[in-house]
């Protein structure tokens, strides 16, 4: 330890960078854009690390991966220590390292970050996961069976981690899975070209390992309620992690038109069901020359990028406010403007128009400016009178948000609900209103982000094991 | 994987298939569909549960080989297996006593009709029943429809089979023998255009219509938004909200656009697929 607090570490100034697809070449692929760093790019990056004593980084994780650690680790190349040390905290590194907004998290309090740009957190964690996929993964030891069987609704980041640790302590778990696939938006949602899919797969193998038995084809409150799962089909406790799927549209004229697509059936057309391999693959997806994307966060981004790579000449992002208030990762809204995607900024649709056939073919604008500040803290932006223009677009896809699907919250007796549909659950233990049911991630939070629906599977997975083992020591 | 238990050619076109899949037979109910995904490479397709069978744990389909999937999904045999099937989808036909209702099944609309009927009948309303084909030869259940319907009418477009005409034509002569005071409800089921002109005639009497409708789909659970549809002046995803609607509400327009938004690569889909599979599966028909 001595050695590490030599007072005059030399500091290089910048992170190392990270190779990335030529950007020309990847607005035509699927690829992954974001290469990965090397070995010798991970020590030399570990290096820059300060080994805080305070580790202020740890703070903006929200499940407190132990940075300093881990990082330490790798600087002495001990990439399987690492990876380990990782994995106490945080289930999903290869996917964390690759789509945590870290800018705003563990990066964010870098205190390299104060005066120079932050240790590259995620592109090491990715660098550990990735080295540990490429090793194959070891088992991980499970706990006696306790007998207790779970049901875990979604298999999103929330479920898998729910499922993964409740497999850990010794329970029986069985997934729901609506869609054909695990991953949940993992899967549908995030684009090949940021996440492979592979790396998603990878994950899930590894829960097939512990144990976990994963059902897709079934959607709770269809072939089975909650209440049905608890009573008939005898599990003890279930944990509800269906995410918030349902897209939300701008109830404007000519929404409904052909060419008009939420964000969700444009992604899922693309990564779930592959159209860009069609007709190889057998779903069809249409873009036309000049795509217009309504919204300016993640989803918005991957659908604009995702339009490049189907072939559009033009994909424009259409956002009521200015750069600034961009919600979308700062690293995604970089890579999509390296690529060729165009910004309308202080702009807003008011109607789309359609051909005779009834596609697309333009659609009306408003410009905006920035206003007073709202209850979020951001300037409003209020609509200029008069300043209505047509953009002329063939292909539009609205990503202004999504809420959570509403089967589940529906169909399960004394469950308590919030304003916009969400699940009511404790942030302590994910309890909800209901004994024995148990929710997290975007079905209580509304669209977030995979490591805190993550933290809410991980939160929920300790409560269940206290539950059952209550139940237990009662009976 | 769902294996296929058995199978029936109705006819050149319509076949007939029971899937082992006892998680949807628990629970479905009459006015429900499935969705299938045949192979890893395929789309996802909604298919209406044409009749179940709880004990058994299964369900039977009927579907018109239309386009690239369904024509594959018919060249498979009793003893294979699909890949996906995911169901009981949409909301169950709403149930009751009416009095007296008429069930009209249009091509392969007749399937679908077929256990609301019955169901309709178990609620102890009076059940007339009305099918129609093209021609003699894509006539089929004929026998199961008159199990459940008080009255059975039969007709062909082109008079090969017991008479000539449209449903509508018989819908209206019905309407117009018994009174339209006397029909509580419609149910009209088959291609889009049909359900449109026999919401147009039901319009004129005021007697209450419902539709089911197929619009395109992808995930069956109102998560992509891909099967909306404007009714009432309302959007309403029709996975979730329906299939079945008001006949009179519906913009069978808007349906028929958005319904033809892949129709280029429908096609091309299938000369892929010919290409691929050469004369193998019957797809050039
Ligand atoms: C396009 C896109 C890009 C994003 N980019 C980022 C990013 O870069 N970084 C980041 O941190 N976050 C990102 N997010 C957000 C992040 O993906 C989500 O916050 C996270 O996936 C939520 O996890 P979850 O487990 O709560 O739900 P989900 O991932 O939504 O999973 C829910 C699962 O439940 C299933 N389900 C739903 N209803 C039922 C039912 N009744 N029965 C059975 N199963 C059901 C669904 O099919 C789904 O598989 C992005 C989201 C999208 C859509
Ligand atoms: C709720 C519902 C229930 C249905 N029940 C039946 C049934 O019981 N029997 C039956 O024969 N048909 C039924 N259909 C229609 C059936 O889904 C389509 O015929 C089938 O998807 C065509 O696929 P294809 O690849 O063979 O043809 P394609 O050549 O791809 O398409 C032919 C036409 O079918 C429609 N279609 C294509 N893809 C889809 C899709 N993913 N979802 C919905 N429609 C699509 C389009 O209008 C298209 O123009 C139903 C549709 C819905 C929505
Ligand atoms: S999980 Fe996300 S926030 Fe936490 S250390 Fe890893 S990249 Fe940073
Ligand atoms: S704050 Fe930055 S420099 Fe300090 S320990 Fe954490 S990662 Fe290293
Ligand atoms: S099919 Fe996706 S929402 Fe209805
Ligand atoms: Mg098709």
């Amino acid at each position: 330890m001595t050695e590490s607090k030599t007072p005059k570490k030399q500091i290089i100034p910048n992170k190392h960078p990270m190779p990335h697809q030529d950007p020309v070449e990847r607005a035509k692929n699927f690829n992954e854009v974001a290469l990965g760093y090397d070995e010798e790019t991970a020590v030399a990056e570990a290096q820059r690390c300060l080994q805080c004593k305070k580790q202020p980084c740890r703070q903006g994780c929200p499940v407190e991966v132990f940075i300093p650690d881990f990082i330490k680790l790798v600087a002495e190349r001990d990439f399987a220590g690492a990876i380990k040390k990782i994995k106490e905290k945080n289930a999903l590194p290869a996917v964390c390292g690759r789509v945590c907004p870290q800018e705003n998290q563990c990066e964010k309090y870098c205190t390299l970050g104060k005066k120079h740009e932050p240790v590259a957190i995620g592109r090491l964690e990715r660098f550990c996961a990735d080295w540990e996929l490429a090793q194959g993964v070891l088992p991980q030891e499970t706990a006696p069976a306790t007998g207790f069987k779970v049901a875990v609704v979604g298999s999103g980041p929330a479920g898998l981690t729910c499922a993964a640790d409740l497999a850990k302590l010794g329970h029986r778990v069985t997934i729901f899975e609506a869609l054909h696939v695990a991953g949940g938006v993992l899967m549908y949602g995030i684009p090949e070209f940021r996440l492979p899919k592979r790396v998603v797969q990878a994950e899930i193998e590894n829960l097939k390992k512990l144990g976990v038995e994963i059902i897709t084809n079934a959607v709770v409150g269809k072939f089975a309620t909650v209440d049905e799962l608890m009573e008939e089909e005898g599990f003890d406790a279930v944990f509800v992690g269906t995410g918030a799927g349902l897209p939300i549209f701008m109830n404007i004229p000519g929404e409904n038109s052909c060419g008009v697509y939420s964000a969700n059936e444009f992604l899922t057309r693309t990564n779930l069901m592959k159209a860009y391999l069609f007709p190889d693959w057998d779903t069809p997806i249409k873009v036309g020359r000049k795509v217009a994307v309504l919204g300016g966060g993640n989803v918005a981004m991957d659908a604009a990028r995702t339009a490049l790579r189907l072939g559009a000449e033009e994909s424009w992002i259409v956002y009521r406010r200015s750069e600034k208030e961009l919600p979308a990762r700062h690293e995604e809204v970089e890579n999509a403007k390296e690529e060729g995607v165009k910004f309308a900024f202080l702009t807003s649709p008011t109607q789309i128009f359609a051909d005779d056939n009834g596609w697309v073919k333009g659609m009306e604008c408003l410009r905006y400016e920035l206003g007073e500040p709202d209850d979020s803290g951001r300037r409003r932006p209020v609509p200029i009178p008069g300043s209505e223009f047509t953009m002329d677009v063939d292909t539009v896809v609205v990503a202004i948000g999504q809420t959570p699907n509403p089967l589940v919250p529906r169909t399960t007796r004394g469950l308590e609900l919030g304003r916009k549909g969400n699940i009511v659950a404790d942030p302590e233990t994910g309890a909800t209103s209901k004994p024995g049911v148990y929710a997290g991630g975007d079905v209580v939070t509304g669209a977030a982000t995979v490591i805190l629906a993550m933290g809410a599977g991980r939160i929920a997975a300790r409560s269940i094991h206290d539950y059952l083992m209550n139940k237990k020591a009662q009976s | 994987m769902f294996r296929i238990l058995d199978k029936q050619v109705l006819s050149p076109v319509i076949k007939q298939m029971v899937i082992e899949a006892p998680l949807v037979a628990r629970k479905c109910q009459a006015g429900q569909f499935i969705i299938l995904r045949i192979h890893e490479e395929g789309e996802r397709i909604p298919l209406t549960i044409a009749d179940f069978d709880r004990e058994k744990g299964t369900i039977t389909l009927v579907f018109q080989e239309v386009g690239k999937t369904t024509i594959q999904l018919g060249s498979l045999e009793a003893g294979d297996s699909i890949r996906d099937f995911v169901g009981p989808l949409g909301t169950p036909s709403h149930i009751e006593k009416f009095g007296t209702v008429i069930c009209v099944g249009g091509g392969v609309g007749v399937a679908p009709v077929f256990p609301i009927a019955r169901a309709l009948k178990e609620a102890g309303n009076h059940v007339i029943g009305i099918m129609g084909s093209r021609t003699r030869e894509l006539m089929f259940w004929e026998d199961k429809m008159r199990e459940v319907c008080h009255e059975l009418f039969v007709t062909t477009d082109d008079g090969s089979y017991v008479r000539k005409g449209f449903v509508t034509d018989v819908l209206k002569e019905v309407i117009e023998e018994r009174g339209k005071d006397n029909i509580a409800m419609v149910l009209a089921i088959g291609p889009q255009p049909m359900m449109r002109a026999c919401c147009n005639l039901t319009r004129e009497y005021g007697i209450k219509t419902v539709v089911s409708l197929n619009s395109l789909m992808v995930d069956g659970t109102g998560m992509c938004g891909c099967c909306r549809v404007t009714v009432g002046g309302r959007t309403r995803f029709v996975c979730v909200d329906g299939p079945e609607f008001d006949g009179h509400e519906v913009d069978f327009a808007e349906l028929a656009r958005r319904s033809a938004t892949f129709r280029v690569e429908e096609q091309r889909a299938m000369e892929h697929h010919q290409c691929r599979c050469g004369q193998g599966c019957g797809g050039g028909r």
